[in-house]
């Protein structure tokens, strides 16, 4: 993933109501009024706490997401057959209909 | 509080197959007694159990046991998933979940024997260091009821320590089967990222979940690793090395051994009485041949900082898959299907998880992913660094678990900066990678135990159990 450079030190502490808003959104998650002010509160908090970590220095470090050193663990494309039957794994949507999971209408 | 260990209970079931239902009833006697006050369990599958007892008990009676944790009691966090027992993570969103299959940590339990008595109550999603932020309750401490048991695995670990269980397996992200052990008096060990298989969790944050057990001793939790480690292709993380038989490393002597100790620890707002236990720790490992080389991790004071950007990045990515749609909490009110999504996640998730699901798509949205995620995973690599420098120099180090002993209920829950604190010492060797094993090594003049944490080498868990059961030997 790629940033422009301008935007790498762009750093907000303080959380808006807006924000909070477009968050929710990219997050699909429905938020109360009063959540949404605890959330922004809380989250600058946490925002100004992680902000010591401008004070250590990068410059050539890569950054780790996997500690133990393996990469791209692939397993055969083959068929596995599963003991779990269809009617089983259906048993916990909370919608079905001929076997299939039932969704809300797109519009 | 001295109990039976797994090879004791052992050697009573084979001279008396009868003694493993005799077991379980008493651990069942236990659970009545005790439930009520402390909430160990979200679900107590007494029946299955009584069921697996009786199975056990004919194995004994032909000398066909399968492991050495045959017959033997044992609780379960409730983020793995358990073939037709309900599965709630601790949360609402997952109130009616019954899983199709087990877990793999499940599975191989199973195989070995096992009595499983039920599911352990957590913080939901694993996401707290006190099991306050349930939506099953509280679960409290057995040496006090007024203090919180820890956290996340609080169930796991009160379970334990009130006997309502042998052992019991948690997860542990940034410290959840460590601080709750410490918090209750008994033994928990994070065992090296990929050395246990996760498939079946409910995942929290991927890159740092771990599986490991909490049990009564040192040598309880060396058997149960014999049997819970090792490679499983359905767990693309897990590595494909041998599993050693712990115990056998258990005695051996620690004469010319080195232990780490890193100042930095005792200037990060550690109780003078904790750190008082730890010098008494460190005497009693010198006695016993060790020798301390002082070792610096000069980026440890990031652990917390670090964890609270890459945790809750990757918790926000495993929730996505929360929607309402294929298991979990369906809203009843949604008039379509992005509605739907919100409606359902807003009623499912609780505060905790809200937090962290905002925070995380934060940190990794466009314009604030390289100031946060990306700079996160570099101080990571940092971090990890210290620790490879450290134990080049010396086998293991001796760490706190936590800041404090058992804090009251309550007195940390509205505030979650507070609370992400109680991480400091754990957190930072989830980022690293590394196996730690919270044992008890005293008391607070509250007579609440304290525990120490000792960190070893990647897939050298044989060392860190050693350390372990040698000091447990010696300890008054």
């Amino acid at each position: 993933m790629i940033y422009s450079e301008s935007k790498k030190s762009n750093k907000m502490s303080k959380i808006t109501s807006e924000e909070i808003e477009k968050l929710a959104k990219l997050a699909r998650v429905g938020l109360t009024e009063e959540e949404k002010g605890t959330l922004a509160t809380d989250m600058t908090a946490v925002l100004e706490y992680v902000k010591q970590l401008d004070g250590v220095d990068v410059s050539n470090v890569e950054p780790t997401s996997q500690v133990t050193g393996l990469t791209n663990v692939t397993r055969k494309d083959g068929v596995v057959r599963s003991e779990i039957v269809r009617s089983e794994l259906l048993a916990n949507a909370p919608d079905t209909e001929n076997g299939f999971i039932k969704v809300k209408s797109v519009l | 509080m001295s109990r039976e260990t797994i090879l004791e209970l052992n050697k009573k079931f084979v001279q008396k197959p009868n003694a493993v239902v005799d077991e379980l009833r008493n651990v069942l006697r236990i659970i009545d007694e005790r439930e009520d006050e402390l909430n160990c369990f979200v679900t107590v599958t007494a029946e299955g159990a009584i069921q697996d007892a009786k199975e056990s008990t004919k194995r004994f009676s032909s000398k066909q046991q399968k492991s050495i944790l045959d017959g033997v009691t044992v609780g379960i966090k409730d983020v793995f998933c358990t073939r037709d027992v309900r599965t709630t993570a601790s949360s609402k969103m997952l109130d009616e979940f019954v899983p199709a299959y087990d877990a793999t940590v499940v599975r191989k339990l199973k195989d070995a024997g096992a009595v499983i008595v039920g599911k352990n109550n957590c913080d939901a999603w694993a996401h707290g260091a006190s099991t306050e932020n349930s939506d099953y309750g509280v679960t409290k401490n057995p040496w006090d009821a007024t203090r919180v048991s820890g956290g996340s695995s609080g169930g796991s670990a009160a379970a334990v320590a009130a006997g309502e269980c042998v052992y019991s397996i948690g997860s542990d992200t940034g410290g959840s089967i460590r601080q709750p052990a410490g918090f209750c008096g008994v033994v928990g060990l994070k065992p090296t990222y990929g050395r246990v298989s996760r498939f079946g969790l409910i995942a929290m944050a991927s890159s740092l979940d771990c599986v490991g057990p909490i049990a009564n001793t040192t040598e309880d939790i060396a058997k149960i690793m014999e049997i819970i480690a090792g490679y499983d292709e359905k767990d693309s993380t897990s590595l494909n090395l041998p599993v050693p038989e712990y115990s056998k490393f258990l005695d051996k002597p620690l004469t010319g051994k080195k232990i780490g100790w890193a100042k930095e620890f005792f200037e990060m707002g550690l109780d003078a009485e904790i750190k008082t236990v730890l010098e008494n720790a460190r005497k009693e490992y010198e006695k016993l041949g060790a020798t301390f080389v002082d070792i610096t991790l000069p980026h440890i004071q990031y652990g917390v900082p670090v964890y609270y950007i890459i945790q809750p990045a990757e918790v926000s990515s495993n929730l996505g898959r929360y929607d309402g749609i294929k298991y979990g909490h369906s809203s009843g009110r949604s008039e379509n299907l992005i509605d739907h999504y919100f409606k359902s996640r807003d009623e499912g998730f609780g505060a905790e998880a809200k937090r962290r699901i905002m925070l995380g798509t934060f940190v990794l949205s466009a314009g604030y992913y390289d100031a946060y995620y990306n700079k996160a995973m570099k101080v990571r690599t940092l971090i990890k660094q210290d620790f490879e420098k450290a134990l080049a120099k010396a086998d293991v180090i001796l760490a706190p678990v936590s800041p404090t002993t058992a804090f009251k209920i309550g007195e940390k829950a509205n505030d979650p900066m507070q609370m992400y604190l109680a991480d400091v010492y754990t957190a930072a060797i989830n980022l690293a990678g590394n196996p730690a094993l919270s044992l008890p090594c005293g008391f607070d003049k509250d007579n609440l135990p304290i525990a120490m944490q000792i960190i070893g080498k990647h897939f050298d868990e044989e060392t860190v159990l050693n350390f372990g059961h040698m000091y447990e030997r010696v300890r008054k």
